[in-house]
């Protein structure tokens, strides 16, 4: 099986854009990442367009070439970003091609996600009678999880904090002004213990990453980051997800939990290699809950990690250093590709003012989603 | 005055003791809710009707503070939304459902707090039409 590299990153903007379109964005996304790989897109042999708001993602090459390529289209709900990756590294692998991009866009209206339960298989009154809502299941996760491994709401405060302020540190975020931990903990409640600051909130925004054979990057870029796992897992008989009228009562763990072990087997590193970390946090919570998830701490080790600093880019386990999720908002289709680009200028040494110390090595990424859907990739120089 | 239920293969109703209506495999015993039409765990169809207990203890619970966008459907603007609860409650060893609570103070909600299910108005539509929906209430406020 051929290694898999990422030479090139490109990434629109996140936040609203009146009237340019989700397929502009992406344009503009594959062209930055193209020319951050030394690649013309000529060169590229196929392609995997993620998004939720956009039917045909393909449509992208009316605007970069109409070179005739296999592009195929992806939604996979909040994992769409990670799934166009895994696809795009898969074809890879497999041999059948040398070069390709993933690419993820979208334009979201204002305000908490809606959509046709039905169409989640979820029953029409559960939607009707105001259950179809994914911020009210992360606010039932987190509220046990507190409560279970004392997690204080100033924890949820202080994720949301570093994320305004690592926002605050980068051109392409959404949010951009820090808010400070009170306000933040005594803002208005959305979902009990969630507050207004502590969600990010849907809007637009399009990421892209170009793909080649390991053996071959060199001859493009001299800064190629090797993709050493990516996995997606769904759901298990025991895990209580998003969109769910019912749970069992004997408890499985969570998607991201298989969708991580089997990451890190599959690179052959472990949490304690990891040096730059991004993390789905649809809200505060999701963030300190992942943190556990994936590996990174014990359960209710984060109300003194997140005291002490430690995901903070200077800290020693950084967490969403570009603003995750809380500070750029959520593109669906583009919003895990947002994180490996990160990570990827992270592991070159070339995020700004947002850099993190020393010289990282390995990056790792994690996306959640409903209906339970979670997928991880692991980076490394 | 008519009282309707919003969706009544969800639970018994009219009833003096009134049930969610949920399934249970005939093959590996799996619960769940409401009725599916095949297994959650192991994929058998056939799954049968299975009366859910009326009693049980909240799980884990949240508040629904802001009003949700279509297609929830109880006839409310933002100037008269009032917030509900919402919880996971568990219902003896067979299964935890997601429902309303009658109850959207959290200082008035706790883990483990014994809940009953309780039928309740959801919306009066326009032809004065009550539309009731199922949710659970702490069970000591009952007896208050």
């Amino acid at each position: 099986m051929e290694d898999v590299a990422i030479i090139g990153v490109g990434l629109h903007p996140f936040g609203r854009f009146g009237p340019k379109s989700a397929i502009e964005m992406a344009a503009d996304a594959v062209r930055a990442a193209c020319a951050d790989g030394g690649v013309t897109w000529r060169e590229v042999q196929f392609a995997f367009g993620g998004s939720y708001t956009v039917d045909n993602p393909d449509a992208v090459i009316g605007q970069l070439g109409l070179t005739g390529i296999p592009f195929m289209d992806v939604y996979n709900g909040c994992a769409t970003a990670a799934t166009a990756l895994q696809l795009t590294a898969d074809a890879i692998r497999s041999g059948k091609y040398d070069i390709g991009v993933a690419v993820g866009m979208d334009k979201h209206d204002a305000g908490a996600f809606t959509a046709d339960p039905v169409a989640y298989s979820a029953p029409a009154w559960y939607g009707e009678m105001g259950y179809f809502l994914t911020t009210k299941f992360f606010g039932m996760k987190i509220n046990r999880y507190m409560h279970d491994h004392g997690i204080s709401h100033e924890t949820l405060g202080r994720v949301a904090a570093k994320a305004f302020r690592n926002g605050a540190l980068n051109p392409n975020a959404f949010r951009r002004k820090p808010v400070p931990v009170e306000d933040i903990v005594g803002a208005r409640m959305l979902n009990y213990p969630l507050t207004q600051y502590m969600f990010c909130a849907p809007d637009e925004g399009a990421a892209a990453a170009v793909l080649c054979r390991a053996d071959i990057a060199r001859r493009y870029t001299s800064a190629p980051v090797y993709l050493r796992a990516t996995t997606l897992r769904t759901r298990r008989y025991g895990a209580h997800e998003v969109h769910s009228t019912w749970a069992a009562v004997e408890q499985d763990d969570a998607p991201t939990v298989y969708a991580s072990r089997a990451a890190y087997e599959e690179a052959g590193i472990g949490p304690e290699d990891v040096d730059v970390v991004q993390l789905q946090d649809t809200d505060a919570g999701a963030e300190v809950i992942h943190m556990a998830e994936n590996g990174f701490c014990a359960d209710g080790e984060q109300e003194k990690l997140l005291a002490e600093g430690a995901t903070e880019i200077g800290g020693r386990l950084p967490v969403n250093t570009d603003g995750g999720l809380i500070a750029n908002g959520e593109p669906v289709g583009a919003s895990g590709l947002r994180q490996v680009h990160e990570l990827v200028l992270q592991l070159r040494g070339r995020a700004g003012e947002r850099q993190v110390p020393g010289t990282p090595r390995v990056g790792y990424s994690q996306l959640y989603g409903a209906p339970g859907t979670a997928g991880v990739s692991i980076l490394s120089v | 005055m008519t009282r309707v239920a919003f969706a009544p293969d969800v639970f018994t109703w009219p009833a003096d003791e009134p049930r969610l209506i949920g399934g249970r495999c005939p093959t590996c015993a799996a619960v769940a809710f409401p009725l599916p039409p095949a297994c959650p765990r192991c994929g058998s169809t056939g799954v049968e009707r299975h009366l859910l207990p009326r009693r049980g203890t909240l799980h884990t619970w949240t508040t629904q503070d802001f009003l949700p966008k279509e297609p929830y459907a109880s006839g409310e603007t933002p100037e008269t939304f009032r917030p509900y609860g919402v919880g996971l409650v568990q219902l003896a060893d067979e299964v935890r459902v997601e429902a309303r609570l009658t109850e959207s103070d959290p200082q008035a909600l706790d883990f483990g707090m014994e809940v009953e299910l309780a039928i309740v108005p959801f919306r009066t539509d326009e032809d004065g039409t009550e539309v009731m929906t199922y949710a659970f209430r702490p069970v000591d406020q009952e007896d208050l």
